[in-house]
């Protein structure tokens, strides 16, 4: 009872000096809703990336290495008949410029593949056909692009059919991928594919440095690592320094950890504007103490004990901080779902929004109890002699 | 009701002791009336923080209602402050953010009566001192004679077996501050015990026995000297 009518007491006091109570609960407020807003922006990003990284595959194998001896095209498929492997794809990067007429299209990444690359990353054709083994026997210049490419050289037009150039030849357009959108640091949307053989021709080199591997399924990715390594030892004298085979898994469990850290680092930053908030509340509430010595006095002659008047601080502190802490968790989630419409990917958990609340309420416990042991330690009769 | 013996207490002003009460002796009986009168300075203050409990002596014997003071624990004095004594302060110190039954119903939260009844003990105290129609006002909203009334019905509350006054005339006009020496001479005439602290002897004259205290020493002079 006595309780209840505390709490009232405490709204009358915070209503009574509403600036300073809305800007000591802003303090608050910008605290929990920075940490919302940046875990719920990281944890969004994060989820995003790993969906997309698991949407490559779980199966697939990166391989790259820095040997001497380069693998040969033949080697291909030699790995594929490896234990566990499935298919095999090389892939090599060739500097060259891409334009139609006069037109260039910029920031593009001509990449020399086989006929089972476009299966094993995944990627599908929105008109067109694949690049074929023919087209890798016959050496042909054939190309097949991404949408960004199409864009900039065809203007939306149907790409399939038209003659673009790569470093000063021609090649006949065969197919068109689908948007992909970026991931892992290659976008397939600004790629041009070339046949392999077509490739090594304009780079004037035949090594293959880089490889995608499909395993035969999930459960033997491993297997087939081993065996690729290897192969990889005994063929090109490849030690752990100068080759690298990375799963699907391993690079997604570097992702995360990476992504846990970064959240935990942001939630950390946005925790110390809580406290920066809390040392607010506890000034507020000090000074708020040193107003009301006499209110203190008078209770105290009143009959009020110590922890009457403990109580009464404490409880006045809490309800800045719920109050903040509530405001602040609407004003996070309501913001994050705005940045969702900037392009930002913001994920809000019940856990991320009840820690939030417990914050605060630690907050006002913390830097409520300071004053309001101070207040219930004021001589009653120093506090009625004060004006 | 009151027993005092023998309290001493001394105050450290800067670097000089000052001796407030200097080995006082003094008691009360119930339904007394007393007046402790002194100059500014004389001590009477201290004593009337002692009687109030509000204080503990540095020596001494202080039996109120027969509790040992002197050993009683902050919570002891906190409980005693609330059941026995009533409080009328110069300043009347209501608090200023509650209205006038809000205000009477403070103490009686702090005894742990429930939000109804002590808004009725509250309601009916208010009535008594006159201001039935005044309970939602704020302090600031009430003239000095009136805020001195609600203090009262405050004081009256927790049916207090003492009233300390402490100089409950000394921020009003002659004539409000006859107001209510009337309205605690009728009280007393009903049996409440009441302490009034003052340094007008005019006012002193009005009670049935007058204390007078000088630098922390007190002498009794009963009544029947003047």
């Amino acid at each position: 009872m006595k309780f209840l009518r505390t709490i009232t007491l405490a709204f009358k006091n915070i209503r009574t000096n509403k600036l300073r109570s809305s800007l000591t609960m802003l303090g608050l407020i910008i605290g929990i809703s920075s940490v919302i807003i940046l875990v719920g922006i990281g944890t969004g990003t994060s989820r995003d990336i790993t969906s997309k990284v698991s949407s490559l595959g779980t199966n697939i194998l990166t391989v790259s290495v820095n040997t001497d001896k380069a693998l040969k095209l033949d080697d291909m498929n030699k790995i594929a008949q490896l234990p566990g492997v499935e298919l095999a794809a090389p892939f090599i990067n060739v500097n060259a410029t891409v334009s139609k007429g006069t037109t260039t299209a910029g920031m593009v990444s001509v990449v020399g593949i086989d006929e089972n690359y476009l299966g094993i990353r995944n990627y599908t054709l929105s008109t067109g056909r694949s690049i074929s083994f023919i087209d890798v026997d016959n050496k042909s210049k054939v190309c097949v692009i991404g949408t960004e490419v199409s864009q900039s050289l065809f203007n939306n037009t149907n790409p399939v059919g038209q003659i673009l150039k790569i470093a000063g030849d021609n090649y006949t357009v065969i197919g068109l991928l689908q948007a992909q959108g970026s991931s892992m640091g290659t976008n397939a949307d600004s790629t041009v594919l070339l046949p392999i053989t077509t490739a090594k021709y304009i780079s004037g080199s035949s090594d293959i440095k880089t490889l995608f591997i499909k395993a035969n399924n999930e459960s033997s990715v491993n297997f087939a690592k081993l065996a690729t390594e290897n192969y990889l030892r005994t063929t090109l004298d490849a030690s752990s320094d100068n080759m690298r085979v990375t799963t699907q898994q391993s690079m997604l469990d570097t992702m995360q950890s990476i992504q846990n850290t970064l959240i935990l680092l942001l939630a950390g930053i946005a925790s110390i504007s809580l406290i920066v908030g809390g040392i607010g509340v506890m000034n507020v509430m000090l000074v708020s103490v040193t107003e009301r010595t006499k209110e203190i006095g008078v209770r105290k002659s009143l009959g009020a004990k110590r922890s009457d008047i403990l109580v009464q601080f404490l409880i006045e502190a809490l309800v800045l901080c719920l109050f903040g802490g509530t405001l602040g968790i609407l004003a996070g989630i309501g913001l994050g779902t705005a940045a969702n419409a900037f392009g930002y990917t913001f994920a809000y958990s019940l856990n991320v929004v009840a820690l939030a609340f417990g914050f605060a309420v630690l907050v006002g416990l913390v830097f409520g109890i300071f004053p309001a042991y101070r207040a219930s330690c004021l001589n009653p009769i120093d506090a009625l002699r004060q004006d | 009701m009151i027993s005092m013996k023998e309290v001493s207490k001394t105050y450290l002003m800067g670097d000089t002791e000052v001796k407030a009460l200097d080995k006082v002796n003094f008691s009360v009986e119930k339904g007394e009336f007393v007046a402790i009168v002194g100059p500014s300075g004389s001590g009477k203050s201290t004593l009337m923080n002692m009687l109030g409990c509000l204080d503990v002596p540095d020596s001494g014997e202080y039996f109120l209602d027969g509790i040992d003071i002197n050993n009683s624990s902050d919570r002891e004095l906190a409980r005693i402050r609330n059941h026995k004594i009533g409080f009328v302060f110069q300043n009347f110190n209501l608090l200023s953010k509650l209205n006038a039954l809000e205000n009477v119903e403070v103490p009686l939260m702090y005894k742990g009566m429930s939000a109804k009844q002590s808004r009725k003990l509250a309601y009916e105290y208010l009535e008594k001192v006159g201001l039935k129609d005044r309970e939602k006002h704020t302090p600031k909203e009430l003239s000095g004679g009136q805020q001195q009334r609600v203090a009262i019905a405050r004081a009256l509350a927790c049916n207090p077996q003492i009233i300390l006054a402490d100089e409950p005339t000394g921020a009003l006009d002659q004539k409000t501050g006859q107001e209510i020496i009337a309205m605690l001479k009728e009280l007393n005439q009903n049996g409440q015990t009441i302490i009034l602290i003052t340094h007008d002897t005019h006012i002193a004259q009005q009670v049935n026995r007058q204390v007078n205290i000088i630098d922390g020493q007190i002498s009794d002079e009963p009544r029947w000297n003047h």
